[in-house]
């Protein structure tokens, strides 16, 4: 399967796969528990990012650059990854998507914005340094430019949302696209704008890009204010209906261009979310008991997602994205009627798999946990 | 029956109730403050066992020179033993699933022992974990092959006690491997081999992996030298079996220990569980690098009251458990391994014979008091 276990492999013996006999020799821990003690981005079955560079963008943000290990496969401009980070010996995984152009082998940019609340964020915020080793996963995600370039592309990003696309952008440009691009940025003001210089350079190098900002807590500052509206759009790119439109922000944001984008537009827009949706409409928070069948625990449901809930209660649950993308704490309810908050399904037959971090409960829950 | 247990006093109730809790806060007080601390201590001694792994394989490979076999086999054991004790059992017990970190995962780790993992887990985080010390449920009260409580009842079998706890401690890996067979069970016809074939299989799987990698390929990279490595690696197990044999018997076995029967734990309440813990478990007292080369089951007691609270911890909460323990007057049984494994092997050859006097041996079984439901089942 790996290319560096077969080189390292001793000669052919007839009969024998080097794979094989590397496999029996490491066993049964692995090859790489046994690499990664040498160095933690040697091992060869599994992705991890060393961080080379740490920037502090603004006083809320940080954009780590990071090399990932041969595991790594690349991605397409606007895919996600996760990333993982151990906090008081503790694995939180998050999702990002890298800013940087496809095509640059191993080497990618994360962008990470302090949430008031955010383990995680907080964190890497104040304490990413060089040479620090993440956890990484493989680039996911359906909202990446296409293999075949559109013509017309129009970009629209709101806060954080940004990076994806600049990761579209800087692949565009590198690639000397020739068609139109255009790009609104919705930030609250002038110094919280992420990547404000290199768009400001890109837009003044490449006559194709038309940069347009929108303030929403500086009147006046930009081309122009508020929160985004369709009447927006004419001064941005005359011909958005033509585009290909790539949008990504908080929900608010993508809710408006989705209401836009109605009547056969649709299937120019591809939408990505970057915050979990908020939870609990109907599910009547604090009524109701959730208990996790393997590890015996019982608790009153708080209105939470599942996934916080059990985590609240020291019940040891996988997780990743925490917003329905990754599906690493699918898990399998025995009984119980939940709602999932990203699509609105109910779940009410038992044995079900559900995704705890989108799921809430609408009954008394019993989860295989 | 011993002194410690003879002046038992039998706990109300209410007093087995507020011992549970106080058991229980410990617990939480654990939870509470586990982290990076708890990560560095298990890395550490993961990066100490294959550091210990390499070198000894190394040595070994090179093991025609005297010293390199020696020092190559020292080492080797000493990576088995870690393997096993500190990182793996405690490991598959989940002790640090809270980390999320899969090669920590209780789940899905394996180990460098004969007996497959998921078989492990089952047989001793389920069985013997959850029935301790419960004759007829508990199987590593003897491994199906031993007698070692008077509650079994003798026959001319068990003349052979020594000599098969002599074969086991030889071949523990694999008497571990064969626990879930229940092989007495076979033979007497109460399980059918057909109901076993999927666990034959893997432990089948992983002895031939594990026998291939330590007598077989390890050996053939030597060459003509081939002896030395093979020679070395067998050893190496070997210590590795007696050695977790002596620590996993003196954890339940000294004299000084209890069993109970079925009927004296139904319907248990979670202080009386803890109690039954205690009474079944002895720890043996040491210094800290004998602590760790036993996965500290030397805290056989804190283990068996919270087998997933990480095992650095079992030391420094030794200190209270022993406290409540002396205010409960509930005996806490420690000692030094010459001593506790000395009472064990007295107890397997006292148990070879037939009992001199009923209820009158050093171990007296419990008596049957289990209809007084006020009074603990397991009080003498």
């Amino acid at each position: 399967m790996s290319p560096t276990a077969t080189a390292t492999a001793p000669s052919r013996l007839p009969g024998i796969r080097p794979q094989r006999l590397l496999d029996a020799i490491a066993g049964p821990h692995g090859l790489d528990r046994y690499l990664e003690q040498i160095s933690p981005t040697l091992v060869i079955g599994e992705c991890r990012a060393e961080v080379v560079g740490v920037e502090h963008g603004s006083e809320d943000s940080v954009t780590l650059s990071l090399r990932a290990n041969r595991a790594w496969k690349g991605l397409r401009a606007g895919q996600f990854v996760q990333v993982a980070v151990e906090i008081d010996g503790v694995r939180h995984t998050r999702c990002y998507s890298p800013a940087s152009p496809e095509g640059v082998s191993r080497e990618l940019e994360i962008t990470v914005k302090r949430h008031p609340d955010g383990l995680v964020s907080n964190f890497l915020v104040d304490h990413a340094r060089r040479g620090m080793v993440l956890g990484l996963s493989q680039a996911d995600g359906d909202f990446h430019l296409p293999e075949a370039r559109p013509g017309s592309i129009l970009l629209i990003g709101g806060g954080s949302g940004i990076t994806p696309l600049m990761a579209i952008l800087r692949t565009l440009c590198a690639e000397k696209h020739a068609g139109p691009i255009a790009l609104i940025q919705y930030a609250p003001d002038p110094e919280r704008t992420i990547y404000r210089e290199e768009l400001d350079r890109l837009a003044a190098e490449n006559p194709n890009f038309t940069l347009t900002r929108s303030y929403t807590r500086a009147p006046g500052a930009g081309d122009l204010d508020g929160h985004f509206s369709p009447a927006h759009l004419p001064q941005a790119d005359p011909d958005f209906t033509a585009a290909e439109t790539f949008a990504c922000g908080p929900p608010a944001l993508l809710d408006a261009v989705r209401g836009t984008w109605a009547n056969g537009l649709e299937q120019r827009l591809h939408v990505e979310s970057f915050v979990p949706p908020t939870l609990l409409s109907d599910g009547e928070p604090g009524t109701g008991s959730i208990r996790f069948a393997g590890t015996n625990v019982e608790i009153e449901n708080s209105g939470a997602s599942i996934l916080e809930q059990a985590e609240q209660a020291g019940v040891p649950a996988e997780s990743g994205c925490r917003m329905g993308i990754c599906h690493t704490c699918t898990c399998r309810k025995l009984s119980g009627s939940v709602k999932n908050l990203l699509t609105g399904e109910v779940s009410a037959t038992p044995d079900e798999e559900i995704q705890l971090c989108v799921s809430t409960p609408l009954s008394d829950l019993v989860i295989d946990l | 029956m011993s002194t410690t247990i003879e002046s038992q006093i039998p706990l109300t109730p209410e007093q087995i109730e507020s011992f549970g809790k106080e058991l229980d806060a410990i617990r939480q007080r654990v939870l509470a403050d586990r982290g990076a601390r708890d990560a560095n201590y298990i890395r550490k001694v993961i990066r100490a066992q294959r550091g210990l792994e390499v070198a000894g394989r190394g040595l070994l490979w090179a093991g025609v020179f005297p010293p390199a076999w020696v020092a190559g086999t020292a080492a080797l054991s000493l990576s088995k033993i870690l393997d096993n004790m500190e990182i793996g059992h405690n490991v598959m017990h989940g002790q640090y699933d809270w980390m999320n970190d899969p090669a920590l995962s209780g789940k899905q780790f394996e180990w460098d022992n004969a007996c497959p993992a998921d078989q492990w887990r089952h047989s001793h985080n389920y069985m013997h974990h959850t029935h301790t010390n419960i004759v007829g449920k508990d199987r590593d009260i003897g491994y199906g092959v031993l007698r070692m409580s008077e509650d079994q009842k003798w026959k001319p079998y068990y003349l052979g006690n020594p000599v098969y706890a002599a074969l086991l401690a030889l071949l523990f890996q694999y008497g571990v491997a064969l626990h879930d067979l229940e092989a007495e069970r076979l033979a007497s016809g109460e399980v059918k081999l057909a109901d076993k074939r999927k666990l034959l299989a893997g432990i089948w799987k992983k002895v031939r992996r594990q026998t291939l990698k330590d007598y077989v390929i390890f050996p053939a990279l030597s060459g003509p030298f081939f002896l030395f490595p093979l020679a070395g690696n067998a050893t190496a197990n070997l210590v590795r079996n007696l050695w977790s044999f002596t620590i996993i018997f003196c954890g339940h076995f000294p004299e000084g220990t209890h069993e109970f029967t079925e009927e004296e734990t139904e319907n248990e309440s979670r202080g009386e569980w803890y109690y039954r813990q205690l009474l079944g478990s002895a720890n043996l007292s040491g210094g800290r690098l004998f602590h760790i080369l036993s996965g500290n089951l030397s805290f056989q007691i804190e283990h068996h009251l919270f087998p997933d609270l990480p095992a650095n911890r079992y030391a420094e909460i030794s200190t209270d458990v022993r406290e409540i323990c002396e205010r409960y007057e509930i005996p806490y049984n420690v000692g030094p391994l010459g001593k506790q494994f000395g009472s064990v092997v007295k107890k397997i050859c006292r148990l070879a014979l037939p009992d001199r006097k009923s209820r009158a041996g050093d171990q007296a079984p419990v008596p049957e008091h289990g209809s007084e439901k006020e009074r603990l089942p397991v009080a003498a």
